[in-house]
């Protein structure tokens, strides 16, 4: 294989949770972090999950990367049933997660030395266009902690990019950001996502991050967790974070939030 | 520059100090030798050769079992900190150990190997074996659980996980220890050459032993001096090259 064609961008797959239930042992006993939950997320879709802490937005996320198992339901990617982490699901964690012992090249090679059919010189190839496609191009001989942090998230999503996944599941990788950085990030990733079209799920509690973001907003609420409600973002892309009618959509939606999470407050 | 300048001017002071304490003669000069009377000392060990003679005997019995002590240690400590059932058994075993003092394992070092450098060779092995499997036991456990989540969405699992990212995620930890059991190596051949008496090679330790046989204090802070500096030196060449590097990539250390 070469460089060229890993690059060729496979198509997104379509996702499908099924009537998945998780939960945790927490010192007050067993915690319902997902209550029968069903979602479908199509090809190339940008899908933000939104709630509060706890909701098990986190967790859903976790099951669709396979680092953890449901205790019933089924997710599927593309109809295949997933079990396990899968190369065709990238991940980036909020904390960054890079690897401190190697460089920033290092780093985007790790997982693209792990796919079959590709020699070093291919790799280094392709890590380096994606270093470009973060803004990174200059960086690629830094260490880690010589970066700040939102380069450091820029080489976790040239990480997570590289190895050309159809799914690329977010947990909120910003959080930690000052506002300046995340700004000119939401812009960039909207960039790269029209350029290597992905189905991505991203999980934040920003609700403005997520309509800035997303295609749609689903909305969690705790104890146990569950979607109350779903939101199609029809803005026109790309999209500023600081203008009125995002500032609108955000606002209805942070009200059902609140709403929901009074909700579930009352009924505990 | 500077910190070189004050690194010497700090150390000829010391000289400066002893040789002020020498000539105020509150002690006899028996119990006290001038600096010079040490410099004289160790540059007839150096001309009649019995000075390189016991570093290269010391040298050669302190890698050798060093090398054994780590080689068997760090993956012992890998594994112990990756399974319950070792870190129950091999690990509370090492806890204890590493508690003993090592020149306690020389008496029973003597009865199983005798007058030997096999007896020499286990009291160093004994020394560093314990103290590396534990500093690196715990450092493998705290490493960050996020880095083999990451390795894994990658497509990384068992040994290409172990390999490639439990153990260079480990390296500061490995490096500690490797160096912790350096001085412990170090401290328990002293011990067993200063206690017991080899006839296939004096060390360092066994001229020390003789300089106080001899009453000869010359020779002992002579000695003294030389494990001093060969101690430093190990510290420069087996370790620093690891620390810069530690330095350079995490960004810790000073």
């Amino acid at each position: 294989m070469s460089s060229a064609a890993e690059l060729i961008n496979p198509p997104p797959s379509k996702l499908v949770v099924d009537h998945v239930t998780k939960s945790f042992k927490s010192q007050s006993g067993w915690l319902k972090a997902l209550d029968d939950v069903s979602l479908t997320v199509n090809e190339g879709e940008f899908v933000c999950l939104v709630g509060p802490s706890g909701c098990g937005k986190s967790t859903l996320l976790n099951l669709i990367a396979g680092l953890d198992t449901p205790e019933s339901g089924t997710l599927s990617s593309d109809g295949q049933p997933i079990i396990g982490t899968g190369r065709e699901r990238g991940v980036m964690f909020q904390e960054h997660a890079l690897f401190p012992w190697l460089d920033v090249l290092g780093n985007v090679l790790f997982g693209l030395q792990l796919k079959p059919n590709l020699n070093k010189a291919e790799c280094i190839d392709i890590a380096k266009y994606y270093l470009q496609l973060v803004g990174l191009g200059r960086f690629i001989h830094a260490n880690i902690h010589e970066l700040s942090g939102g380069m450091k998230q820029r080489v976790a999503l040239a990480r997570a990019l590289a190895p050309n996944p159809r799914i690329l599941c977010m947990d909120e990788p910003f959080a930690a950001l000052d506002a300046m950085t995340r700004e000119q990030l939401y812009a960039d990733l909207q960039d790269i996502w029209a350029k290597r079209k992905k189905t991505i799920l991203f999980v934040t509690h920003n609700v403005r991050e997520a309509v800035c973001l997303g295609d749609r907003v689903v909305l969690f609420s705790p104890n146990p967790g569950r979607i109350r409600e779903q939101f199609h973002i029809q803005l026109p892309r790309p999209r500023d974070i600081n203008s009125v009618e995002l500032a609108e959509q955000a606002t209805l939606i942070t009200r059902a939030l609140k709403q929901h999470n009074s909700q579930s407050l009352t009924a505990e | 520059m500077k910190r070189s300048l004050v690194a010497i001017l700090f150390f000829a002071s010391l000289v400066i100090l002893w040789q002020a304490l020498v000539s105020a003669e509150i002690w006899s000069p028996v119990l006290l030798p001038s600096p010079l009377d040490v410099a004289r000392y160790l540059w007839a060990a150096i001309m009649d050769g019995s000075l390189i003679e016991g570093s290269w005997v010391t040298m050669k019995r302190l890698l050798l079992g060093y090398l054994i002590g780590c080689v068997i240690g760090l993956p012992l400590g890998l594994a112990t900190a990756r399974s319950k059932y070792l870190s129950d058994t091999i690990g509370v075993l090492a806890l204890g150990l590493q508690t003993l003092p090592s020149v306690c394992w020389v008496p029973l070092a003597l009865l199983w190997f005798g007058q030997s450098e096999s007896a020499m060779l286990f009291v160093v092995i004994m020394g560093t074996l314990w103290s590396v499997l534990i500093a690196v036991d715990n450092g493998a456990r705290s490493l960050p659980p996020i880095y083999v989540r990451a390795a894994r969405t990658m497509g990384s699992s068992g040994l290409h996980t172990l390999v490639k990212v439990i153990l260079p995620a480990s390296l500061p930890f490995v490096v500690g220890g490797m160096k912790q059991g350096w001085a412990f190596a170090w401290r328990s051949l002293m011990a067993a050459e200063i206690y017991v008496t080899l006839l296939t090679g004096y060390g360092l330790g066994h001229l020390l032993h003789f300089g106080r046989e001899l009453n000869a204090m010359d020779q002992v802070i002579g000695i003294m001096l030389v494990i001093v500096l060969i101690g430093l030196a190990a510290d420069k060449v087996l370790f620093s090259p690891w620390e810069r590097f530690l330095q350079k990539r995490w960004g810790t250390g000073s």
